[in-house]
């Protein structure tokens, strides 16, 4: 046992004394809604080092799970880094396959909407290996009833002639290239010219007049003056005019998306055809058969040309 | 307990007195009961502090700290018993404790008979009782009290002149060596 100096004993003694009644207090006293005041005191006098401990128990938990305990982390990151390519991927396929829904589903209503013209829908499976030229290879050819000089449109609008056949593809010449071009006119006015590629993004409209008013945002049309495209096909919009003598130079931004092609229609017929107002095709616009779609239905070919024209 | 005896220490002469059998529990007892009847008849003496008077007496009598800090202890937890529920048992005890153990401290090396003396010290340790009695309230119990005013010191001063008058008294339960 420790041996107390005697000069400590009052001392000890005392600190004793008021220990025990400053307990014999905390025993008696109840605060309001705390419970007693013992109870008081001990939850504040540990509760610190709860906290403390508990803190440093997460601490040390946290860098054992960050630092130290990592070896199935590895694995596991490479399983989800897999997982995630393979998401990916898949989300890409279905937002592949979602955007060409969509665009067939424009074919099919554009089809519908013009059943008494014969059509073809195909698929764009190539386009040309240099900058020289601008085409692209459809998946349907001669043997489908595609013939030179047939035209070659979107729901959007026109996007060029077939320029080679073969028996069971076809090149394309878009309207962008250098020798593309169709004949077209400005839709209010309806004063006419023809508009060619340049190897560029944009359409060049030749021969409007200096003293004919062009103005910016002016829907462009085919006329059907060429033999090759029906009337009142959309071939783009104005988006620039400069002023020239003796003729404007005005540029008109494709209608159809001529550099992200994937379906085209390909009009089967270079007989004059007429193609009915948006308002008219709507409303003749039914759940009439009758459309062919790349990669679609064979069966649901429309009537082939009879005696396609040379150009 | 029935001996007289001397502490010398160094130059100091300071003689420690002791009581006729009884004396001290006597007079406790009945500053207690005079402590819990006066007031009832008498309110304006309320500020008295019989218990605390004893209690500084026999500290500084005896001279023993620890016989002066059970003393007040005593003296305290039975004041607080007689002051119903609403005193927790050990309010005044370890006050009174406090009190009790410096008073005998002090005994022990100062000569603690004259009045003046007397007078001081009682008033003195009544400011610490008071203020023991304050930081208990507060600390302890978390209630409101208020620090010491002009009350408490004419209290304080009350209690000393009471004291010190008493104290006179209460030496004639001396024995006398």
């Amino acid at each position: 046992m420790v041996a107390i100096p005697s000069r400590h004993k009052s001392l000890v003694l005392l600190t004793v004394v008021l220990t025990v009644q400053v307990l014999m207090l905390a025993v008696q006293i109840k605060r309001d809604s705390r419970g007693r005041l013992i109870r008081v005191w001990a939850i504040s006098g540990v509760s610190p080092f709860e906290r403390g401990g508990a803190w440093g128990f997460a601490k040390i938990r946290n860098v054992w799970i960050h630092y130290f305990a990592l070896q199935t982390t590895s694995r596991q990151n490479e399983a989800l880094r897999a997982e995630n390519d393979a998401l990916k991927l898949s989300i890409m396929h279905l937002q592949s396959r979602a955007a060409e829904a969509d665009r067939l589903a424009g074919l099919l209503s554009f089809r519908q909407a013009h059943a008494e013209v014969p059509m073809l829908g195909a698929r764009v499976i190539g386009a040309s290996a240099g900058m020289a030229s601008r085409t692209i290879e459809l998946d349907r050819g001669e043997r489908d009833g595609i013939r030179r000089n047939m035209a070659v449109i979107t729901p959007d609008g026109a996007v060029g002639k077939v320029i080679e056949t073969y028996r069971d593809t076809s090149q394309v010449l878009l309207l962008t290239d250098k020798d593309g071009g169709a004949g077209a006119m400005l839709m209010e006015s309806r004063i006419q010219s023809p508009v060619s590629g340049a190897g560029e993004p944009l359409l060049t409209m030749k021969y409007v007049a200096a003293d004919d008013q062009v103005s910016l945002g002016e829907k462009v049309v085919t006329s059907g003056m060429d033999k090759i495209f029906p009337r009142d096909v959309p071939l783009g919009t104005v988006v620039e005019v400069k002023p020239g003598n003796p003729f404007k130079q005005v540029r008109v931004q494709p209608a159809a998306k001529l550099d992200r092609l994937e379906e085209v229609i390909v009009l089967l017929t270079q007989d004059p055809i007429e193609f009915k107002k948006e308002s008219e095709a709507q409303n003749t616009q039914t759940s009439q058969p009758g459309a062919t779609v790349p990669g679609g239905n064979q069966n649901a070919l429309p009537t082939q040309p009879s005696a396609p024209g040379k150009p | 307990m029935n001996e007289t005896y001397e502490l010398r220490g160094g130059e100091t002469h300071i003689e420690v007195h002791k009581f006729y059998p009884g004396a001290v529990v006597g007079v406790t007892v009945a500053a207690l009961v005079l402590q819990a009847i006066v007031p009832l008849y008498i309110p304006v003496l309320r500020i008295l502090e019989l218990p605390l008077l004893v209690t500084i007496y026999f500290g500084l009598s005896r001279r023993n700290p620890s016989t002066g800090l059970l003393l007040g202890m005593v003296i305290g937890l039975s004041q607080d018993a007689l002051s119903g529920p609403t005193v927790p048992l050990g309010y005044y005890g370890i006050a009174k404790t406090v009190v009790g153990y410096l008073a005998s401290s002090i005994g022990a090396r100062l000569d603690t008979e004259h009045p003046a003396a007397r007078f001081l010290l009682t008033g003195g340790f009544f400011v610490l009782h008071q203020a023991v009695l304050v930081l208990t309230r507060r600390l302890l119990l978390a209630q409101p009290e208020p620090w010491f005013n002009l009350h408490l010191a004419v209290a304080a001063a009350v209690n000393a002149v009471l004291g010190t008058v008493l104290f006179l008294g209460i030496d004639r339960t001396r024995r006398s060596s």
